[in-house]
């Protein structure tokens, strides 16, 4: 039998034995979804974001909408009536990063797209209070000034199309055409339209 | 999952388990000497020595709890790869369970009110079938239409009797289900500037406000050839189309002479999200009926 004085004394031992138990839960529950097919085959008939929706998307990033609203929804009823049908593995192979979320301040958005008019959006990133007099999210005024250039977005698709996103040549090309000029308002506004919609495989009534 | 990799995280849970199970056994001091005694472990340093005693029992004891928790666990839940567990959940299961529970408990209560009319709706007696529909509508409308119905700036009251497309049960039902896109385009450059004034003249004339009479009287040969088609021969509107009367002094967009301006100028778009495909139709109803309910008192 060894005694524990043996690993004590031995830190290398010690480190080694460390990594071994720390790793098998890795090994055990990271590294087989690497490999399955529910976690990396896109859900049928998913499209990729536009340009616009893009940078939507990293609009969406920089104010930290993330840290709110998360885009996951949980497979309990309560969850399902609110927002939709619960989100699935395959419908996020194509995010990168992926915009879950750990924290509900705001609603949940992963089924927001097409549920109000942009009217409304509008109305409210301006000023949620013009529309929801009792919300507490911040305005984002700045959003109806600053315009896109578009300098870096097709940049920004070849990177994606790196990860393994299927960006198309012409998507790439016609990148910085689509959102010069637009207004970051534009932009996140179709982003948050597009969400829940880059697929119908969900769309079945409850 | 394939067989491989369940496998692979068969072995590989089970191993680390029983690893760290041999490992807190091989190493545990019961053999030489079960209880605390004032033997140390022979090294010092600045006066600190170590006694050489085995785990606490309670320690010890609860550790192995853990284990046992882990593999009964593992026994009933699904987490040994590809073996679902004796109870066989799992987290769709339980929500498709909670599901049908929810059906067989509603249903009944759905389906009395969806096999009455709109309008029956409204009857003494019904009641909850309208409270059902204000709580789904404050749910659903009230984050663009208030939580009393009554609308915002571009957002239709609907407790007014006053419809873009109509306020028979039937249309409000459509509305509802289906969505609306109501479309103005933009005059301003047609017109120019001070077509669009003369226009917005013409306009609130319509409704019997003070304006300057040449301007309007300017602007109603422009209305005539530009806004009549959707808007009327008598400006009082189109229901097909969700074109507003203009006569009535109602206004979605604000009644000010710039805001008419702007309409006029840039074109208005107010959508109305189609909700057949969040809510079925039996919640669809009891909402008609609750919008129904607001300007038919």
């Amino acid at each position: 039998m060894i005694k524990h004085e043996t690993i004590e004394k031995n830190i290398g031992l010690m480190i080694l034995l460390i990594i071994l138990v720390i790793s098998g839960g890795g090994l055990a529950e990271i590294v087989p979804l690497f490999f399955q097919s529910s976690t990396t085959k896109p859900i049928d008939g998913l499209r990729t974001y536009s340009a616009l929706e893009f940078e939507g998307r990293d609009i969406y990033i920089r104010e930290g909408c993330n840290v709110c609203h998360s885009q996951m929804i949980r497979p309990f009823r309560a969850e399902t009536e609110r927002y939709g049908h619960f989100s699935t593995a395959n419908e996020h192979v194509w995010e990168h990063p992926f915009l879950w979320g750990s924290k509900r301040t705001g609603p949940d958005l992963a089924r927001v797209g097409s549920r109000y008019s942009d009217d409304w959006h509008r109305a409210h990133l301006y000023n949620p209070r013009d529309v929801v007099p009792e919300s507490k999210m911040p305005s984002y005024p700045w959003l109806f000034e600053n315009k896109l250039t578009g300098s870096d977005t097709a940049k920004k698709l070849e990177v994606q199309r790196m990860l393994g996103v299927p960006f198309s040549d012409e998507a790439i090309a016609g990148a910085q055409e689509a959102v010069q000029g637009k207004y970051e308002i534009d932009a996140l506004v179709a982003y948050l339209q597009s969400l829940g919609k880059l697929h119908n495989n969900y769309d079945k009534v409850r | 999952m394939s067989a491989f990799w369940s496998a692979w995280v068969t072995v590989i849970t089970l191993a680390v388990i029983l690893g760290c199970t041999w490992l807190l056994l091989a190493t545990r001091k019961s053999e030489t000497h079960k209880e605390a005694t004032d033997q140390t472990l022979g090294h010092e340093f600045d006066g600190i020595a170590e006694y050489d005693n085995p785990l606490p029992r309670w320690w010890f004891q609860m550790f192995m709890a853990t284990v046992i928790f882990g593999l009964a666990y593992l026994a009933l839940y699904p987490g040994l790869g590809s073996f679902q567990g004796l109870l066989g959940w799992s987290s769709t299961g339980q929500w498709e369970e909670e599901m049908a529970h929810a059906e067989e408990q509603y249903k009944p209560v759905f389906a009395k009110y969806a096999a009455m009319s709109v309008e029956e709706l409204q009857q003494p007696g019904n009641e909850a079938g309208l409270k059902m529909g204000q709580r789904m509508f404050a749910n659903n409308c009230s984050l663009c239409h208030g939580s009393t119905g009554s609308g915002a700036y571009g957002f239709p009251d609907l407790t007014d009797n006053d419809w873009l497309y109509g306020g028979d049960a039937a249309t409000i039902k459509a509305t509802i289900a289906n969505g609306r896109n109501g479309g103005m385009p933009p005059w301003g450059a047609v017109l120019g500037e001070e077509g669009v004034r003369d226009v917005s003249s013409y306009v609130l004339s319509l409704s019997g406000q003070e304006v300057d009479a040449d301007s309007a009287a300017n602007g109603k040969a422009q209305f005539q050839a530009l806004c009549t088609a959707c808007h009327g021969a008598d400006a009082t509107g189109m229901l097909a189309l969700g074109a507003p009367n203009l006569t009535d002094n109602v206004w979605l967009y604000g009644g000010s002479f710039e805001k008419v301006a702007h309409s006029i100028r840039n074109g208005r778009n107010g959508v109305m999200p189609a909700h057949n495909t969040l809510l079925n139709e039996d919640k669809i109803h009891l909402i008609t009926g609750y919008v129904y309910s607001l300007s038919n008192k």
